[in-house]
């Protein structure tokens, strides 16, 4: 009798916590095989460092404080980078969505550069800047801007035309039909494309120092190969990954605050 | 039983004639005249492009009247519902409600919801409240319209989650907040299943009845026109075919004979001259 009344709590108690583990299996796992292969002697150290050495290694560096002063510039670099460039390209977006004349202004020159990869302007970004701060934030900025351009515009042209009709019947003014219905229609599409620039943000910071830096995670990537450090590099790569991770939880969760009103989002 | 149905040719121009005022809604008209707006429309009409919609329409409707409108898709009668609406300009005639009203005087209630999804039901209800939404009471206002169909305790709920009678009741609330003097009906239950739609029909001629405004619908179900409307206008190529009063009284038994035969006339007429209608 207790046992059959106790059965349902346990497993209420139990799916949650299971639930917030089974994406981490599969990660916890790889590296699990990784410390084996390499304790065995399977894979050379010279190939692949064992995750142990990695953390190792990470320990270190963060001891000499050169780990944190690394992780800082390139957060901070990513992040007003991708500020400058997401603001611009939603800015634009905003413009070309809602004004004709706007949008006839610019959108086909926009469209054109679209087409040249940011990062094929390394070289004249080399010239104009140097290896100076401005170079990198240059090039965040311009990779960020075309994800966040693209899809604000994508969304704003794609809002319920019904719903606007509705809007002006109920006399909405100009500035609350763009609060109350096209901006909050939009936002899924310029959520996407938020998530679109992160990845591209990474992308495009990661190539940046890792070809013209004096700080930084490429850096610290660079020189480590210099000095033949495999763990290192191996580090500032797992180091990447779980910044990428870091933004897009961080986008997920902005998702989740303003988007609970779509069914996608809701719980259930 | 044939006394009831008066078909009229559009050439009479005896559409003021006031023999629609029967005795028995006399409670109901002296309410009326103070909340319904009454509409004239003279020699109405409109293209769209080299498209000729309608084709001069005269109709006059009293105030506090529902009127139903039938047509065969394509006949113009959304048109004239929306120009009815504000939501078109003319091409020409004109279209006359005999007194200065404010925009929150009409209002439309269309075939799909039209809510927000990002708003909860509560915010969308007053959203119909025009450019009184910033006043103190907009929200009791809102409240009130919820409790009047029925769906108070759904008031923080996301749309997303209602059923579609639902959420064209959230509509129909939103359309009320403003205590309409005219509500204009584009196909409001087209979506809804049959059941749904019985229920939709009874909330709406309560609050017809309980607010006095003059109701104008468009709708392709004959048997909805018939059982809702005090009058019953078939529109054909642009142009009013037949005015037929409507005079069942009130409260009016679904599928009953009366409203079975008046219903058959009228599909005979709409099936008229294109078609044999040898099958009804």
């Amino acid at each position: 009798m207790s046992l059959i009344d106790s059965l349902p709590r346990v497993r209420t108690l139990r799916l949650p916590r299971a639930d917030g583990l089974i994406p981490w299996i599969v990660p916890l796992a790889i590296i699990l095989i990784w410390q084996v292969a390499c304790v065995t002697g399977f894979v050379s150290a010279r190939v692949l460092p064992a995750p142990s050495d990695v953390a190792l290694a990470g320990w270190k560096l963060l001891l000499s404080g050169e780990l944190a002063r690394d992780i800082w510039v390139s957060f901070w670099r990513a992040s007003v980078g991708f500020l400058i460039g997401g603001s611009i390209g939603f800015a634009f977006g905003l413009a070309n969505g809602l004004s004709q004349l706007s949008s006839k202004l610019t959108d086909t020159t926009l469209q054109m550069v679209r087409n040249i990869p940011h990062l094929a302007l390394i070289p004249l970004v080399i010239l104009w800047f140097g290896i100076d701060e401005s170079a990198k934030l240059f090039l965040v900025a311009l990779g960020v801007f075309f994800p966040i351009y693209l899809n604000t515009l994508h969304g704003i042209r794609t809002v319920d035309q019904q719903l606007i009709e509705m809007g002006r019947i109920y006399g909405m003014t100009d500035g609350e039909l763009f609060r109350r219905v096209i901006f909050p229609g939009a936002l899924p599409s310029i959520f996407v494309g938020l998530r679109f620039a992160l990845g591209i943000m990474w992308l495009t910071l990661i190539v940046a120092e890792t070809i013209a830096a004096s700080s930084g995670l490429g850096y610290m990537a660079m020189q480590a190969r210099e000095f033949m450090l495999i763990d290192v590099v191996v580090l500032s790569i797992l180091i990447y990954a779980l910044l990428g991770k870091l933004a897009d939880s961080a986008s997920r969760a902005l998702e989740r605050l303003t988007l609970s009103w779509h069914p996608a989002f809701q719980k259930h | 039983m044939q006394g009831s149905l008066r078909f009229r040719p559009i050439d009479a121009e005896a559409v003021e004639s006031p023999d629609f005022v029967k005795p028995r809604l006399l409670r109901r008209d002296a309410n009326a005249l103070l909340r319904g707006l009454s509409l004239t429309i003279r020699g109405l009409r409109k293209s769209f492009g080299d498209n000729e919609v309608l084709r001069g329409i005269d109709l006059h409707i009293p105030a506090g009247q529902s009127v139903a409108i039938v047509g065969r898709s394509g006949c113009g009668k959304s048109t004239l519902l929306r120009l009815i609406a504000g939501l078109e300009s003319v091409t020409a005639g004109t279209i006359g409600f005999g007194e200065e009203t404010r925009a929150e005087d009409v209002r439309v209630m269309f075939q799909e919801p039209r809510l927000l999804p990002w708003a909860r039901v509560l915010s969308n209800v007053e959203v119909g409240l025009g450019r009184e939404r910033a006043s103190a009471d907009a929200q009791a206002r809102a409240e009130s319209a919820l409790v009047e169909v029925g769906l108070a305790e759904k008031r923080e709920q996301w749309p997303a989650v209602l059923s579609g009678g639902q959420k064209q009741r959230v509509a129909l609330a939103r359309a009320l907040v403003s205590r309409p003097r005219m509500l204009a009906f584009d196909e409001p239950l087209g979506a809804l299943d049959a059941l749904t739609r019985i229920s939709m029909q009874r909330l709406l001629e309560r609050v017809w009845q309980d607010q006095g405004f003059t109701a104008i619908m468009v709708t392709h179900d004959v048997a909805e026109a018939v059982a809702l409307a005090d009058r019953v206008l078939v529109i054909e190529d642009g142009r009013i075919a037949h005015d037929i009063n409507v005079d069942i009284p009130r409260p009016r038994r679904r599928g009953s004979a009366e409203l079975a035969v008046l219903e058959g006339s009228i599909l005979k007429n709409l099936l008229q001259g294109t078609e044999d209608s040898s099958d009804l």
